[in-house]
């Protein structure tokens, strides 16, 4: 299956591209352009923003392997990242992180049969002082606690 | 109280209009009425220090660009913030954006960059919205941009732009952020050369942290004398210090240099939870050597007060542990997330770093010996020093320091048995014996 942005994203990335002296550096976000269109970052993603920046594919293919937030196979619907790093373990991170994975019943990287969640434990997030913290997508919910926990999923679910 | 010169508690700041009304863009006006060399001259006399983590002079950083070259030059703002128990960057660009937009438009003037860069970790996602929101209404206000001359005054105009990151502590770190922003992996590059002159597509370049840039409108307002007054006369100015871990009231408190880190945690952190006594406390980020419970008393949060009992500044993260906390797992998080991040093209860190972590596990299980406590001190030992850039050395000392500092702990956790076989103990070319036993995670 072929790639391809649409008009208005492709417009997006030529106005970054003036940002820089050169294309290549719209890579990072022409990648996040790519996975927002595409749902993620499949190699007909990569070899479309290869083409639009006059890239190699396979040196997008090494920045997409390198960053952790491009997803290189499907994501759920909502995507949910449970901090576990020092901070937030100090306060219950990875009793949220087992609650969360017992709820869904996946495990890390994994998606619900439904395809609507996908969970991800990831490393500090910056919310250390408002731990503990998930992250649904590109939202931040901190200062949570497992029934906090429940009522997030289950208003995603009713969603 | 004393006054806060990066976090002023001014409601709405985020607002352009208040921000103007509270002395916004002031100081870029008078700072470009001045010379380059001028400003140069007030930061490095004012005292002002990195607050990204080595703690800098930042004068002194910017006075290293050359004024001559047919390159164009470039300023970066590092906005990575991932050190674990680092999250004061995301306070500035939720509420006080436009003074660091002013912060850049000084700095990049004093040092005459043809364009500015704010890199932000991807996860930011929200805050990467707020700031540029608030750029945005800097470029409509003529404050930014082709309009800045003539609202300004003087002959200088710049571009801000915001580069959003993608997951990847490393690109923090200076040299990586700049590849990351060529649109490249983010691998540090080696060094000499340096930044400043050849950063950025080969040009000079300066990278500065997102806070120590927002104190440069203050100095260049209040003057450098009254800056180099505030807290710790070798550190001078505010600190944003972030309290999290076992405290009542974590958060980002922005008080003196040399503020007492008792006083951070009992008076302002309000103590431990459950009175519970301190069994440990990192200072600066995950980074920087852990202190014992029984070292903190009269310790300063300043750079120099901090290397003087054998830690670091850092980020200003203070990581609280309980006399309850596991340290040994502790450690073994710390090491994951460093083995997790090491970006692997140096063979001491990218081997290292799994091999602390195996071991870690492996006494956290219950299955440590005496031995691998002298292990985990050697491998350490074999990364710092060894790599291109510094992670080598932030995965190193927390297990240097914190085994060496802890040592009756950590020997409570494992037998004096060596559970290694000899027969799995190997030769290596330089004929050290190096136990190649399957540690399992
Ligand atoms: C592994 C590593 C990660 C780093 N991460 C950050 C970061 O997230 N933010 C930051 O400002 N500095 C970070 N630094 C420090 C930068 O390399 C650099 O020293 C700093 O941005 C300079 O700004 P300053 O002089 O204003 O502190 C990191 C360094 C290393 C070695
Ligand atoms: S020290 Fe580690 S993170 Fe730094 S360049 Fe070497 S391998 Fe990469
Ligand atoms: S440790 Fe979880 S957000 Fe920092």
């Amino acid at each position: 299956m072929s790639f391809k942005f649409t008009e208005e994203n492709i417009n997006k990335i030529n106005e970054i591209t003036t940002h820089y002296p050169d294309k290549q550096p719209a890579v990072m976000a022409a990648l996040y352009i790519g996975q927002e269109q595409n749902g993620w970052v499949s190699y007909e993603v990569m070899e479309e923003v290869a083409s639009v920046l006059e890239m190699k594919p396979e040196d997008v293919l090494g920045i997409t392997t390198f960053y952790t937030m491009y997803h290189q196979k499907p994501a759920g619907k909502y995507h949910l990242q449970v901090c576990t790093n020092v901070s937030c373990m100090l306060r219950g991170g990875y009793k949220i992180y087992e609650h969360v994975k017992d709820k869904l019943g996946i495990d890390n990287g994994q998606v619900t049969d439904d395809k609507m969640f996908s969970l991800e434990e990831v490393e500090c997030m910056g919310s250390c002082g408002t731990a503990p913290m998930i992250a649904v997508n590109e939202d931040y919910y901190e200062n949570l606690d497992i029934q906090q926990i429940d009522q997030i999923l289950e208003s995603l679910k009713n969603k | 109280m004393m006054e806060k010169i990066v976090l002023p508690e001014i409601k709405d700041l985020h607002l352009i209009d208040v921000y103007i009304q509270n002395n916004g863009y002031t100081a870029v006006k008078k700072a470009y009425s001045q010379t380059p060399d001028d400003l140069i001259d007030q930061v490095k006399k004012s005292g002002l220090r990195g607050r990204g983590g080595a703690a800098f002079s930042a004068g002194l950083k910017w006075s290293f660009m050359p004024k001559t070259t047919n390159k164009k030059k470039y300023l970066c703002i590092n906005g990575d913030e991932s050190e674990p128990g680092s999250f004061k960057d995301r306070q500035i660009f939720e509420f006080n954006p436009h003074q660091l937009i002013e912060g850049i438009l000084i700095t990049a003037y004093a040092i005459q960059v043809d364009a500015a860069y704010v890199y932000i970790r991807g996860e930011y996602h929200k805050w990467i919205k707020l700031f540029e929101k608030a750029l945005a209404d800097a470029y409509t206000y003529g404050f930014v941009g082709d309009k800045m001359k003539e609202k300004l005054g003087g002959n200088y105009s710049v571009n801000i732009y915001v580069h959003k990151g993608a997951g990847a502590y490393i690109c923090g770190e200076e040299s990586a952020l700049m590849n990351s922003l060529e649109g490249k992996r983010g691998y540090p590059r080696v060094k000499p050369p340096f930044p400043a002159q050849n950063g950025l597509w080969g040009c000079p370049t300066t990278i500065n942290n997102v806070e120590t840039i927002t104190n440069v409108p203050a100095i260049i307002n209040k003057g450098w004398e009254w800056f180099s007054k505030i807290g710790e006369p070798k550190h001078p100015g505010t600190i944003l210090y972030g309290l999290s871990g076992h405290v009542n009231k974590p958060g980002v408190y922005e008080l003196p240099s040399g503020t007492l880190l008792t006083d951070l945690i009992y008076n302002y952190g309000g103590g431990v939870p459950g009175n519970k006594k301190i069994l440990c406390v990192i200072p600066g980020g995950s980074s920087m050597p852990p202190l014992r419970g029984d070292q903190l008393e009269g310790v300063k949060m300043d750079a120099e007060s901090l290397k003087a009992v054998g830690t670091s500044i850092g980020t200003g993260g203070i990581i609280v542990m309980d006399e309850d906390t596991d340290l040994v797992k502790v450690l073994a998080r710390i090491a994951k997330f460093y083995y997790h991040e090491s970006c692997g093209q140096c063979t001491p860190c990218r081997e290292g770093t799994g091999w602390l972590l195996k071991l870690l596990n492996r006494i956290s299980r219950g299955e440590g010996s005496t031995h691998d406590l002298d292990l985990l001190i050697s491998v350490a030992s074999n990364i710092e020093g060894n790599t291109i850039c510094a992670l080598g050395e932030a995965a190193a000392w927390p297990v240097r320091y914190m085994v060496t500092r802890f040592r009756d702990y950590f020997e409570k956790r494992v037998s004096r048995e060596v559970t290694i076989p000899v027969a799995n103990k190997v030769h290596s070319m330089r004929g050290t014996a190096i136990p190649l036993a399957p540690i399992k995670d």
